[in-house]
């Protein structure tokens, strides 16, 4: 499928509106965007520190040396050069890890075939996606870009840092173990929706999602034995050999198999859950994390035992059949099981706020308070396998962090500055003062738009009178609709029938 | 579920109450009085009580003050450490018309066609739904059930004039029972121009040029003046005493308040030149305007001082609708509008998000809006702009008991309800939620 991106440009050429909104944007654009400096040495000072390591330290301070903690304590030896952030009677925690994203992308389903695990979202990436910065000043430093959920196996999935304004290369978080994206249930069975003038396929039931990845996996092992043979042959010696046939389907099912991918597993409902568990053992494979998992609360025994990982929802419940058991209470009765939970968006406004949706398990199900920061800080972190880099405010750990004006498990918190590898990438207080001026440029930007409209009018078409303020790019593709979208509807477009009819982002 | 200890007998009762499954009240001689005593009310009309008594009578608030008589057989409930507060008010939702969003047979919130000025939401509202119960624990007392507003669910978009929306308590064991206004305020989806439109049959957004959606978009104003225009003239004719050769037109009848001035119109706007073009048509036809969505009303906060026209604004939780807005414009419109002497209600927009009505009022709050301007937000000021004032939205002798007794902030995530009264009803807070976490919470280790 083409991206949106690159098919809303054919259109804007097209209505030779192109050129024009480059001309109005990118300006913009490349202003907010400038990577910030990044001082050697900055000592935060005064805060309240929630380790979430161990414990809380009041009126601490952290050194950061080349975007590493180099110490945290009541007291640090802080350089005299050291940029110093007074974050008196503030709150500082490790930057948000939001496990289930999809941000910063062109294009988030292949909804075309039901095994797309060829494609990669890390060929997408749009570093320009101002969710990025919205997220980033919702406290977010790294994220789980995923693919899906249309299809049973999904596309190849990877963790980003919100590295807001530096080009798509510098988003990967380096290091993190890549992903896969499956889904189970309704959205790949396609049980709300159909697309006009195709005929159903196949899966349209759990038994056949189930035999989706059941078939996938035999191919991929088979594959893999093929190719295990020939390695062995050629290490053995053998000369000219003749490779079996790359498939790009199957690579990453066998780095599956061979534990180098990431399962990152759409699930709604019990049975589909301990199915999936099924599946995964007779092929010798493991998920990573449960995504949703919604029913996760009915089987929690079953997932810890099987040391999967659950990434869940707040309070999300009712949009389908599949999330009408979904309880505010499912990450705390899963975490009381000895279930890893974590507290997801799938949302690019949810993301802002994830502080306050972990808040939300001390009132359903009585986590305390450091049980459910973890769910947006370390556990995240340890289902991505990243929990040696970040997740907490340790020695050695990247310095990723969040600042609050109060505490962040608090609906009247509010982020003051978003820390990545040490540089200041959100700022409030530079973002406020920042607006008069891009106002201004953006006044001036429209003035001169309309009189070059105005000069040029007499040989244009009448589409060249879009009037100003359309901008064709101001809106989100449909397709990054998050794939179960039980939010409020979007003012515009909502009440339209493709807002209506669209199932989001199982598309 | 907690109860506090000091409260042994009003938790036997309450235990009572909790086991009729999803019914609201107890089925046998509930009391007809209650007392919360040692409790810190927070009025909304008056002054703050720190150490106050309501007396709760005949699903009326008798009596508020300190160290009150209290009357003879009251179940007394002793709220040491507890705070009162008039129940939320969600002034737009689905409630008891959409269940489970994407399943169609459970979903009535919107009629097919543009024009239903006469469909009532009263009318399909599922007194059982499971939604109730799990909104109303939030201590969510009242809410508008709105029909044709549009909406994931609608299944194509909202009507134009998508009816009438009614004003429930949030507990009956049928819809009379639940009913405070029936017919509070007529729906109207005001028009966008839509240059945008989805084409599936390349399965792409597809622009359509300006003229031609303005064009549209003339046509269906147009349409909607029509409509008035009938209606005024059907209005003349039926206030005549002679028997009329009209035929009844029930359409036509419906509006007939409407444009009376009687029966205020919700008119769903987003965009500043939206808000302008409905502020101007309901000047031209005398229509009682509450703008609803309102997420440029900053952008024209004078012109609706000036014209007195109320806001429901849409969760402040939400995406700023351009690229280049402040990433915070939502969250701090309420303060803008608030300082600008504008009035505005918050609302969910939704069923499954309405117990978020706390939390958004609280963003609110900590983007600037005071206070007591976010809970009056969620409580005072929609009944005000509804016209239910007289019966709900403060803590005053004389209105009804919806109210609710919590510990702690009610808008702040952690604070739990630990009692809530509709109609001066102790009520459930009993859910669909907090059965599955019980009952999954007993479940025994798989062998």
């Amino acid at each position: 499928m083409k991206s949106t991106f690159s098919s809303f440009c054919d259109k804007a050429r097209n209505f030779g509106y192109f050129y024009l909104f480059c001309f109005l944007y990118l300006p913009l654009a490349v202003a907010a965007a400038t990577p910030p400096d990044a001082p050697a040495v900055i000592v935060i000072q005064n805060a309240t520190i929630f380790t979430v390591s161990h414990g809380t330290i009041e009126h601490g301070s952290i050194l950061i040396k080349d975007g590493k903690i180099a110490e945290v304590g009541q007291t640090v030896k802080a350089p005299k050069d050291a940029q110093v952030i007074d974050a008196a009677g503030q709150f500082v925690i490790p930057g948000i890890i939001d496990c289930h994203s999809h941000i910063a992308l062109e294009a988030i389903n292949e909804g075309s075939v039901s095994v797309s695990s060829m494609v990669n979202m890390e060929e997408v990436l749009n570093p320009e996606d101002i969710d990025i910065y919205r997220d980033l000043a919702g406290g977010v430093t790294s994220a789980n870009i995923l693919h899906g959920s249309a299809n049973a196996i999904d596309g190849q999935t990877l963790v980003i840092k919100l590295r807001w304004g530096q080009p798509a290369a510098k988003l990967p978080f380096m290091g993190a173990m890549p992903g896969i994206k499956f889904a189970l249930g309704e959205n790949p069975k396609r049980s709300n929706f159909s697309v006009p003038g195709q005929p159903r396929r196949y899966p349209a039931t759990r038994m056949g999602v189930e035999e989706t990845i059941r078939g996938a996996f035999s191919e991929a092992r088979d594959y893999k034995k093929a190719w295990d043979e020939y390695d062995k042959r050629v290490a053995a010696g053998e000369k000219n050999l003749i490779p079996p046939r790359r498939d790009l389907r199957l690579d990453p099912l066998v780095e599956v198999l061979e534990g180098k991918r990431y399962v990152h597993a759409h699930c709604y409902r019990e049975d589909e859950i301990l199915m999936l568990l099924r599946v995964a053992k007779e092929f010798g494979f493991k998920i990573r994390t449960l995504q949703h998992v919604l029913e996760g609360y009915k089987v929690a025994d079953e997932i810890a035992a099987a040391g999967v990982g659950a990434s869940t929802f707040s309070d999300w419940w009712a949009y389908k059949v599949e999330a009408y058991d979904a309880i505010p209470y499912n990450a705390a009765l899963m975490t009381r099981r000895g279930v890893v939970v974590s507290i997801n968006s799938d949302d690019a406004e949810e993301a802002t706020h994830l502080n306050q949706e972990a808040a939300k398990s001390m009132k359903f199900g009585g986590l305390s308070h450091d049980e459910a920061l973890k769910m947006v800080t370390i556990n995240p972190a340890m289902q991505l396998g990243i929990d040696k880099r970040v997740g907490t405010i340790d020695v050695g750990k990247d310095a990723d962090l969040a600042i609050y004006n109060h505490d962040p498990m608090s609906a009247y918190a509010v982020v003051q500055k978003t820390l990545i590898d040490g540089r200041v990438y959100f700022d409030r207080q530079r973002d406020i003062a920042a607006r008069p001026e891009l106002e201004k440029e953006k006044k001036a930007l429209i003035d001169k738009l309309k009189k070059s409209s105005d000069k040029k009018s007499d040989d244009k078409k009448p589409s060249a009178t879009v009037p100003i303020g359309q901008k064709p790019g101001e809106k989100k593709p449909e397709e990054k609709k998050p794939e179960d979208k039980p939010k409020p509807p979007q003012s515009e477009g909502a009440g339209s029938a493709a807002g209506a009819v669209l199932p989001g982002g199982a598309l | 579920m907690k109860y506090p200890s000091h409260a042994v007998r009003i938790a036997v009762i309450f235990a009572v109450v909790c086991a009729l499954s999803g019914a609201a009240r107890a089925q046998s001689q509930p009391a007809t009085a209650y007392a919360i005593t040692h409790a810190k009310i927070f009025t909304l009309s008056g002054s703050t009580i720190d150490d106050g008594t309501i007396i709760l009578r005949d699903g009326k608030i008798a009596a508020v003050g300190v160290g009150l008589d209290i009357p003879a057989g009251a179940q007394v409930i002793d709220a040491k450490g507890l705070q009162v507060y008039p129940g939320l008010f969600d002034a737009v939702t689905q409630m008891g018309l959409r269940e489970i969003g994407a399943v169609s047979a459970t979903v009535d919130s919107t009629e097919t066609g543009n024009f239903n000025p006469d469909v009532v939401a009263a009318t399909a509202v599922s007194p059982s739904s499971e939604h109730i119960p799990v909104t109303r624990a939030a201590g969510i007392t009242e809410v508008l059930a709105v029909p044709g507003s549009g909406g994931f669910d609608s299944g194509g978009g909202g009507s134009v004039i998508g009816g009438q929306a009614s004003a429930i308590h949030m507990a009956g064991w049928e819809i009379d029972e639940m009913l405070i206004k029936k017919s509070a305020a007529m729906v109207l989806n005001w028009p966008q121009i839509e240059t945008q439109t989805f084409d599936f049959a390349t399965f792409s957004r597809k622009e359509k040029p300006y003229a031609d959606a303005k064009q549209e978009y003339d046509k269906q104003v147009t349409e909607i003046a029509d409509w008035l225009e009938r209606a005024q003239h059907y209005a003349q004719v039926m206030d005549k005493s002679s028997p009329a050769k009209y035929d009844r037109d029930l359409k036509l009848e419906a509006l007939v308040p409407v444009v009376r001035g009687e029966l205020p119109v919700m008119v769903f706007a987003n965009r500043a030149r939206e808000i302008r073009n409905a502020v101007e048509f309901c000047d031209k036809h005398q229509l009682r305007m509450i703008l609803v969505g309102g997420e440029e009303a900053y952008k024209v906060k004078d012109l609706l001082r000036s014209k007195s026209i109320p806001v429901i604004l849409r969760p402040m939780l939400s995406l700023p609708l351009d690229e280049d807005d402040p990433y915070d414009r939502l969250l701090s419109q309420p303060a803008e509008l608030a300082a600008a002497g504008v009035k505005f209600a918050m609302a969910s927009f939704d069923n499954s998000f309405a117990r978020r009505l706390g939390q958004n009022a609280a963003n609110a709050v900590a983007h600037g809006l005071p206070y007591d301007e976010a809970l009056k937000a969620v409580t005072l000021y929609p009944a005000q702009i509804l016209g239910l004032a007289d019966q709900i939205g403060t803590i005053e002798q004389g209105k009804l008991a919806n109210v609710i007794v919590t510990n702690g902030d009610p808008l702040e995530l952690t604070t739990d309800v630990k009692y809530l009264f509709i109609r001066g009803q102790l009520t459930s807070l009993d859910n669909r939620h907090l059965r599955l976490y019980e009952k999954y919470s007993k479940r025994p280790k798989p062998q």
